[in-house]
């Protein structure tokens, strides 16, 4: 897992352009990502995986959760990807259509994804502006309570959360994104400690615009550039994170799946043989990865114009 | 610089302290007990299970408790499940083995990743870089539950070169694949992460004015590039070790390397209190301080920063 | 399977010794290396007899430790630290003569105190044993008040009458009495091992055991090694000179190692026994054991389903399961579709036929939704439910089937995973709908399922309350042969379905075809290394 820490080096830079260019820096750097080709086109494979995510269960012959009763008990030998019975992708080891699955399995996963980094962008967002607009004691304390916050180990907490709450896709999505705002939290401070002390901040609260104005109103829209970053590199971690708590039994709830859970159940097939199990789901898990990544890296570099 | 590590080690105090009421309160909040079983016990074993191991007690007195005995004897306490087992022996015998695997793949991990990125960044936008980049982003996502059935399936099965696992105090041939397993994701996040700290060093001034001197593109990056690229590198290690001492549950489910990633997880799951407690406070401990040192490190190597 | 060792039966009460210890076959030669090595899928949790809950951790200590009595692989007893027994007229005192030879590992004699010592300890609260309560089960005087502290552990009716006669008193007669001391919780323990070393006293080097083996080894997650200990009493008769015992918690990386000839046996993956079987049939071996899977429906008066109070509703949903998809096509290891609580593979068991189990799946399917429908549940007025399980593979395929299994006649399952520790204590809790579970019998005898769903029944989890079927069972303990009133509660539980038997377990391994004398059979997975050698291939 890529840490927070990493990512305050890689970000520094970002915010001290838009200020310099103001409004037109959007524009700029549509037309920067829009010349980088590696982003341009993983940003179009995201886009046919998340279509085929929502549309790929509709299209399928079977649903994601009905069992082939002709095929059960006989999967090895039958359950191979097939255009005849229907299923394009095979079948897992009850029998169930793999298209059908792989498709909402990578709904979900790109579901946690988005959900997660959503909170953890709200929250660590909303919790670093504050602490480094108001400064001071506070500023410490919270800062503090990250500090400790982030000496948990992060699975362990996980873990917890799922067996205290009980398994659902909502503390799946919370616990995950509750796990990753801590560094988007510091990154944001780092930035906002940097941003307040700039002119039209003291402009602002000269004129008496309360604190929350200014935090709501001028420090959040210049943060929009780090933040945007922060979360395409954000989102692979977390479906990575779903992948590994799947793995340990604790994912989503059956007969709803996930990438990790399909995955992990397809890694048994590597010793009994019916491989397609494993292809199908690893082959999206990996590209929608690698895409992300890919657009990841176009935003950071398309925002930063300092490396060209 | 002294008063600096002294101050942080004195803030780590209340940190852990933190640490401990919180992950006792959490894990006490979680539903179902250390002792459940197969049968409902009867409420006269149940009240001699929770009066043996103090359960009985207010919360705050059993954190008080185990502050106590964890200050004054080094005492963890008794393990709930392992009965014939404390914590002490669960984190000494399996400590050292996560340490060691953990060590390797750390070196591994940081010497393979730092060359990759390099030259990634050299080749920047060649065939190359895109070949470097491809394999450390399908390193970095495929899971290690896919990789150690495979691993254990080629070198074990199909080559007879390694044993399928086991540990047998670290001998080599029991390390490789743990080791390997274990590197794979970090080697790949290590070179993404020296490529493009590597690719925004090449292009700052500095660079520039060493190169406007003449100065051979060898020497240019090695004098001039290496020290500032590898700064973000750095801040990135310390998490890193900390992440593949407690990441490695897949390998000791795997690999029966008996480390105590496993004890971890199934601590939890157990509601094996104070394992969880044990582990959760050592881990912390270290990500503690592994940040301070990475902290310390980098002010010796980057003369900016001052503490 | 029961005739092939009547051999053993004889030998329960003969005095002989070399004879039931490893028997090597004339036409085998003995390979150089007598190692075996056996797969655990979960790490030793503890090896202190005492404290056993787990079958892994039984199959070592029965190496270090040995009880009274052992079991062939047909169920039947053969005299071990015990050379034979007499009962009182009224049964209730049982006296074992012991056996003199009978050595500690540190060259202690083993006496009827060392007996004494472990029971006690077993039922003392200080040990604080989640299975203290199976000295009840043998219904022992004064264990129920020893284990609640009103009573001294001293006061447990068991008594040393000299070092080598141990008199045993119960509270009512038991037929099956000796049968359950072949459990690892009263093998004996001792004393002063584990007065000097305390908690720690399971540690290789400390550990002192009666065992044919001795503990060398023990690195937890990793591997535990037991070789020949020189001082057992039979230790001439001992072929295998060590036995390794390997922690793999994947089946799958277990298998490829059995396959790389680093485990010489190990459990089938899911799904690949029809396969084994037909490619390598002297390796891959299915048998019953004695366990059975069920569902159970919550009808507590307070917390549980209204619906499911109704037994219409409960023979419905049990009628509703295929179980046949399941054994033959889900598990595929030759599991037995379940129809009755207690297994076949108990001894002395026959099965009844009850009613539904010789129904065909169409017509019990046409039945589940008349009665549902009577119930007033249709398609338009679905019956919903959740059901509860415990994280495992297994277990999930079964729930997805029987999800599928109710669709089909408009019954909407919910499932619901949950890890162990929180399933266990919702179903003791009773605040489920309907939950996964089975049970393991501790001993070779149906009641040790039938006890389970009495009314006051620990482990009654459903709140079953039939006082017909408590007095069919309470009447039970004292008769030569219980088999009419098993047959009537089992027809009860039919009748009534608190449960819904889904199959009866297998073990199916893969074992190495030059290992020998390992007790397939048996209903229990108990085997002792003693008893196996390996020959030359």
């Amino acid at each position: 897992m890529v840490s927070a820490q990493m990512r305050a080096g890689d970000l520094s830079g970002i915010t001290d352009n838009f200020e310099i260019k103001g409004r037109s820096l959007w524009a700029d750097a549509r037309k920067r990502f829009m010349a980088n080709k590696a982003a341009v086109a993983s940003l179009f494979i995201l886009i046919a995986i998340a279509l085929f995510s929502i549309l790929g269960e509709p299209l399928a012959a079977w649903t994601h959760e009905e069992i082939d009763f002709d095929l059960i008990g006989s999967v090895e030998t039958k359950g191979m990807p097939s255009f005849e019975n229907g299923h394009y992708f095979g079948t897992d080891d009850l029998a169930r259509d793999l298209f059908a699955r792989s498709a909402q399995g990578t709904r979900i996963s790109l579901m946690v994804g988005f959900v997660g980094t959503f909170i953890a962008v709200l929250v660590g967002t909303v919790y670093g502006a504050v602490a480094g607009y108001v400064g001071g004691r506070t500023d410490a304390v919270m800062m503090r309570i990250v500090d400790i916050l982030s000496a948990i180990p992060y699975m362990f907490v996980l873990i917890l959360l799922l067996v205290m709450f009980g398994r659902s896709m909502f503390m799946i999505f919370v616990g995950i994104g509750m796990l990753s705002w801590l560094g988007m939290a510091r990154i944001v401070r780092g930035q906002t400690l940097s941003l307040k002390h700039k002119e039209y901040i003291e402009a602002a609260r000269a004129s008496g615009v309360s604190s929350w104005m200014i935090i709501l109103r001028h420090i959040l829209p210049n943060l929009m550039g780090v933040v945007t970053v922060y979360t395409t590199l954000l989102i692979p971690d977390m479906i990575m994170a779903e992948s590994f708590i799947s793995f340990l039994g604790l994912g989503v709830q059956e007969p709803l799946t996930s990438l990790g859970a399909l995955i992990a159940e397809g890694a048994k097939s590597i010793v009994q043989g019916s491989l397609w199990q494993l292809y199908f789901p690893l082959a999206f898990f990996v590209v929608t990865l690698y895409a992300f990544y890919f657009v990841g890296d176009g935003l950071r570099d398309a925002l930063d114009p300092k490396d060209r | 610089m002294f008063s600096y590590i002294a101050r942080r080690l004195l803030v780590a105090i209340p940190t852990l302290l933190i640490l401990i009421v919180l992950s006792a309160v959490l894990m006490h909040a979680a539903p179902g007990g250390p002792f459940n079983s197969e049968r409902k016990l009867s409420p006269e074993v149940i009240a001699n299970l929770t009066a043996k191991y103090g359960l009985d007690q207010p919360l705050w007195y059993q954190i008080w408790a185990y502050i106590r005995d964890l200050v004054l004897h080094f005492d963890f306490g008794p393990s709930f499940k392992y009965k014939d087992r404390t914590v002490n022996d669960i984190i000494a015998q399996g400590f050292p083995v996560t340490l060691k695997y953990g060590f390797w793949s750390f070196i591994i991990a940081t010497v393979l990743g730092i060359v990759a990125g390099v030259v990634a960044a050299i080749n920047h936008n060649k065939a190359t870089d895109y070949l470097v980049l491809t394999i450390a982003i399908v390193g970095a996502v495929l899971p290690g539950y896919v990789l150690a059935p495979i691993m254990v399936l080629f070198f074990t099965l199909y080559l007879g070169w390694l044993p399928g696992g086991g540990w047998e105090d670290g001998e080599w041939r029991y390390l490789v694949m743990p080791v390997l397993a274990l590197a794979t994701g970090y080697i790949a996040s290590i070179a993404r992460l020296m490529r493009s700290s590597m690719l925004e060093t090449l292009n700052s001034n500095f660079v520039r004015t060493a190169r406007a001197k003449g100065l051979p593109e060898w020497k240019v990056i090695t004098g001039h590039v290496m020290k500032p690229a590898l700064l973000p590198i750095l801040s990135y290690l310390g998490p890193v070790f900390v992440g593949m001492v407690t990441g490695s549950v897949v390998i000791d489910m795997y690999f029966s390397t008996g480390g105590i990633g496993k004890s971890f997880v199934d601590s939890a799951l157990n509601r094996d209190y104070s394992v969880m407690l044990g582990i959760t406070l050592l881990v912390g401990a270290l990500t503690i301080l592994f940040n301070l040192i990475v902290d310390v490190l980098y002010a010796f190597i980057d003369p900016k920063i001052r503490y | 399977m029961k005739k092939q060792l009547l051999l053993s039966t004889v030998l329960a009460f003969g005095l002989t010794g070399s004879a039931f210890a490893a028997t090597v076959d004339p036409a085998d030669t003995l390979a150089e290396t007598q190692s075996f090595s056996f797969w655990l899928l979960d790490s030793i949790v503890t090896l202190d007899p005492q404290l056993i809950e787990s079958v892994e951790d039984s199959d070592v200590a029965r190496q270090l430790f040995e009880g009274l009595y052992t079991e062939s692989a047909a169920g039947d007893l053969i005299p071990a630290g015990a050379l034979e027994y007499t009962v009182s007229d009224d049964k209730l005192t049982y006296t074992f003569k012991l056996r003199p030879e009978a050595k500690w590992s540190n060259g202690d004699p083993v006496t009827a105190n060392d007996y004494v010592y472990a029971w006690q300890r077993l039922v003392d609260p200080a040990t604080a044993s989640s299975y203290s309560w199976y000295m009840e089960l043998m219904q022992i005087e004064n264990a129920t008040a020893a284990i609640a502290g009103e009573k001294p552990p001293t006061d447990l009716a068991v008594k040393a009458v000299d070092d080598l006669t141990l008199e045993v008193k119960l509270i009512q007669p038991l037929p099956y009495f000796v049968k359950m001391l072949v459990h690892a919780s009263v093998l004996p323990t001792h004393k002063a091992t584990i007065d000097a070393h305390g908690q720690s006293w399971t540690d290789p080097g400390k550990l002192v055991g009666n065992g044919a083996y001795t503990l060398t080894e023990h690195k937890p997650g990793e591997k535990a090694v037991v070789t020949r200990n020189p001082m057992y009493w039979n230790n001439a008769a001992t072929v295998m000179e060590t036995g390794v015992f390997l922690t793999v918690n994947d089946e799958n990386i277990a298998f490829t190692r059995y396959e790389a000839g680093e485990l010489d046996l190990v459990g089938i993956p899911t799904g690949m026994y029809p396969e084994l079987k037909a490619s390598r049939p002297d390796e891959a071996n299915s048998a019953p054991r004695a366990c059975t899977y069920y569902y159970l429906m919550n009808m507590d008066p307070e917390k549980g389903v209204e619906a499911l109070k109704n037994v219409n509703v409960r023979r419905a949903l049990s009628f509703a399961i295929d179980r046949n998809i399941i054994t033959d096509k889900i598990l595929e290891s030759g599991q037995i579709p379940a129809y009755t609580l207690t297994p076949a593979a108990m001894a002395g068991f026959t099965v009844p036929p009850v009613d539904y189990a010789g129904m065909t799946q169409e017509a019990r399917v046409a039945e589940a939704i008349r009665l549902l429908t009577e119930a007033g549940f249709t398609t338009e007025n679905p019956l919903k439910l959740t059901l509860n399980y415990n994280t495992s593979e297994g277990h999930k395929s079964i729930a997805v089937a029987v999800q599928q299994f109710y669709k089909a006649v408009g019954v909407e399952l919910t499932l619901n995973n949950m890890e162990w520790q929180v399933h266990s204590d919702i179903m003791h809790e009773r605040t489920y709908e309907m939950a996964r579970s089975a049970w393991c019998g501790d001993y070779n005898e149906a009641s040790t399922f039938l006890d389970l769903f009495t009314s006051s029944s620990g482990f009654n989890d459903v709140a079953y309350a039939n006082a017909d079927y408590d007095k069919l069972m309470a009447d039970s303990k004292t008769m030569a042969d219980p088999q009419a009133n098993y047959t009537m509660a089992e027809e009860l539980l039919a009748k009534d379905m608190p449960i819904i038997p889904i199959y009866h377990y297998t073990s199916s391994r893969m074992l190495k075809t030059d290992i020998k004398g390992y007790p397939q059979q048996n209903v229990f997975g108990n085997w002792y290394l003693k008893e196996l050698y390996r020959a030359t291939k």
